[in-house]
């Protein structure tokens, strides 16, 4: 039920989002989804890949600070008003959302979006009952 | 050039008289000092058990040195030389690396410091009919109490205004038409930017002087302020363990500083081997206060660099001449005016868990004011992808800094490895700051 993201610390520095990415790219692991978090001087960068493992052992190989952090991926049908059923959903059933970003790809008739809640078995149980689909980390390499 | 005297029989007084006074002065001083537990063992080793000891002012090189560290040790009463009934004055410092330094007054003690620095601003020509504007922090830092007294001394009209908010600062120096300044450079540079805010110009005040201290400045940055505002610039030197500021004082002449011979013995050594150096070569500055019986100080190692003038000046005072100060022996950093030591933020730094172990502290200067940014390397294994645990982590470096130096500074993470590893001795100190 639960997939595991990635956080990178990234300093902003020119070049530096770029070489973290690359080195993913050169291991053959691919990003399912992205987004970054700034600060003035500082970033985090946020990803779903499709093999988590390697990419962090490949960071820490690499001296890059990453960890592992759950989060919960839920399918929604790609039209308007999509997000929102499942925004209404989360919130009727009182889930705190602390921050969400949506995949970068789309694929069959649904999208999917990549949340993080602080009470994630909460929302998972709030999420299954309303009949939307979560995803598990199985379901990555497919998609 | 109008030259006036606060005393001008000791001002003027042939140099072999006033070496005379200072072995008198020295005897009675190193009677207090056999008083303290610290030079009670210290003095005997050396042969010197009684003041009679001290035969001639060559005497003196027999005394080691005292360093900043014996002060600490000492703390709190192991140079203290008289009954505590005696004190009236108690000075300190904030003492954020551990232990503090403190420095005890009689009420004579006092009184001998206020005439030096009586002597001092009349030196510079101010008395009485100025209005003086005091911008110096009051409290347990010297240079706000030491000259306030001085200036009254003199009969000054003196405004005790501490450091700090231009606005109001501006508005005092118009309502009152304030004549004199003690300020450092850096904050007088930062007023002068700010006034346009206030729709003002240094033709609507009535400033005639100002006295620099509390930081090293260059003669281009007194030229440079003495022409933004039209004023004249006098420099001034001294530190707590020799009572505060009018150790060292320029004239009308402004020919580098008079140090006040008959108050403090000034050598000038070689920092490595301890050895005095002639004059005009420069060296680490060590004083003797001949003047506080209170809490006595022999050979003093300030760590400040400087040279003596020995050519006399114009203005007839017969005391030597000490060059501005030229560095530092440590790496002692002055921000604001705030005396800092790298130790102490790295003390702080490495008793937060999630800062790394590399680090960095760098200097500029905004708007006359200088900036301290910390950057600072996180660690790893604490990193949980967080960014409000991050900004947390920020404030936290922050305000634990701010409660050991005073200071308030910028704080920025870096990724561990990105900042400049070094081999051998850290180079952390970046100071971007335009020379002063």
């Amino acid at each position: 039920m639960k997939i595991r993201q990635i956080s990178v610390f990234l300093e902003n520095r020119k070049g530096r989002l770029y070489e973290v990415c690359s080195l993913l790219g050169q291991a053959g692991i691919n990003i399912r989804a992205l987004t970054i978090a700034e600060t003035e001087s500082f970033g985090v960068l946020r990803m779903v890949v499709n093999k988590p493992d390697e990419a962090v052992s490949l960071f820490r190989k690499h001296n890059i600070t990453a960890n592992l952090t759950d989060v919960v991926a839920v399918e929604v049908p790609d039209r308007p008003g999509g997000l929102a059923e499942v925004l209404k959903v989360l919130s009727d059933g009182n889930v705190n959302v602390e921050y969400m970003y949506a995949f970068v790809e789309k694929f069959s008739e649904k999208a999917l979006l990549v949340f993080r809640f602080d009470d994630p078995a909460g929302a998972h149980r709030v999420l299954t009952s309303a009949g939307i689909t979560v995803l598990t980390e199985k379901d990555l390499p497919n998609l | 050039m109008d030259i006036r005297y606060w005393n001008q029989r000791l001002e003027t007084l042939p140099q072999p008289e006033l070496r005379q006074l200072q072995l008198e002065r020295l005897r009675e001083v190193v009677g207090y000092a056999l008083q303290t537990p610290f030079y009670k063992k210290r003095l005997p080793k050396v042969g010197i058990s009684s003041p009679e000891d001290i035969r001639s002012l060559d005497d003196l090189k027999r005394i080691p040195f005292t360093v900043k560290d014996d002060l600490r040790q000492a703390f709190p009463k192991g140079l203290l030389a008289v009954d505590m009934e005696k004190v009236v004055r108690i000075h300190s410092s904030s003492g954020t690396t551990g232990i503090p330094t403190v420095i005890y007054y009689t009420a004579d003690d006092l009184d001998r410091w206020t005439d030096l620095l009586a002597r001092s601003i009349v030196a510079t020509g101010a008395g009485p009919g100025d209005v003086f504007q005091n911008m110096m922090s009051y409290g347990l830092f010297t240079g706000g109490l030491g000259m306030h007294y001085g200036a009254e001394r003199v009969g000054m009209a003196v405004i005790p205004v501490g450091g700090g908010n231009t606005q109001r600062q501006l508005q005092i120096m118009r309502d009152f038409r304030t004549t004199v300044l003690h300020i450092t450079p850096s904050y007088l540079l930062h007023i002068h930017q700010r006034m346009p805010e206030f729709g003002l110009t240094p033709a609507d005040l009535n400033l005639k002087k100002a006295w620099m201290g509390a930081e090293p400045h260059s003669e281009n940055t007194r030229l440079k302020l003495q022409e933004l505002f039209g004023i004249d610039i006098y420099n001034s030197y001294g530190l707590s363990e020799m009572n505060g500021p009018g150790v060292a004082f320029e004239c009308v002449y402004k020919n580098d500083l008079h140090v006040w011979e008959d108050g403090y013995i000034i050598e000038i050594i070689d920092p490595r081997t301890g050895e005095p150096v002639e004059d005009g070569r420069e060296g680490e500055v060590v004083f003797t206060n001949l003047i506080r019986h209170a809490l006595p100080l022999l050979r003093y190692r300030t760590r400040d660099l400087a040279f003596l003038h020995p050519e006399p000046c114009p203005c007839g005072r017969t005391a030597r001449r000490m060059s501005r100060i030229t560095g530092r022996t440590d790496d002692m950093l002055i921000i604001n005016g705030v005396n800092v030591f790298p130790s102490q933020i790295e003390e702080v730094l490495m008793s937060i868990p999630e800062v790394g172990t590399n680090y960095q502290i760098h200097l500029s200067r905004h708007e006359g004011l200088d900036r301290l940014t910390v950057k600072v390397e996180i660690y790893s294994k604490l990193f949980t992808g967080d960014l409000a645990a991050l900004e947390a982590l920020k404030n936290k470096i922050n305000e634990k800094l701010r409660a050991s130096i005073t200071i308030n500074s910028r704080i920025e993470l870096h990724e561990p490895g990105s900042l400049p590893a070094f081999e051998g001795k850290a180079k952390r100190v970046v100071d971007e700051r335009e020379k002063l």
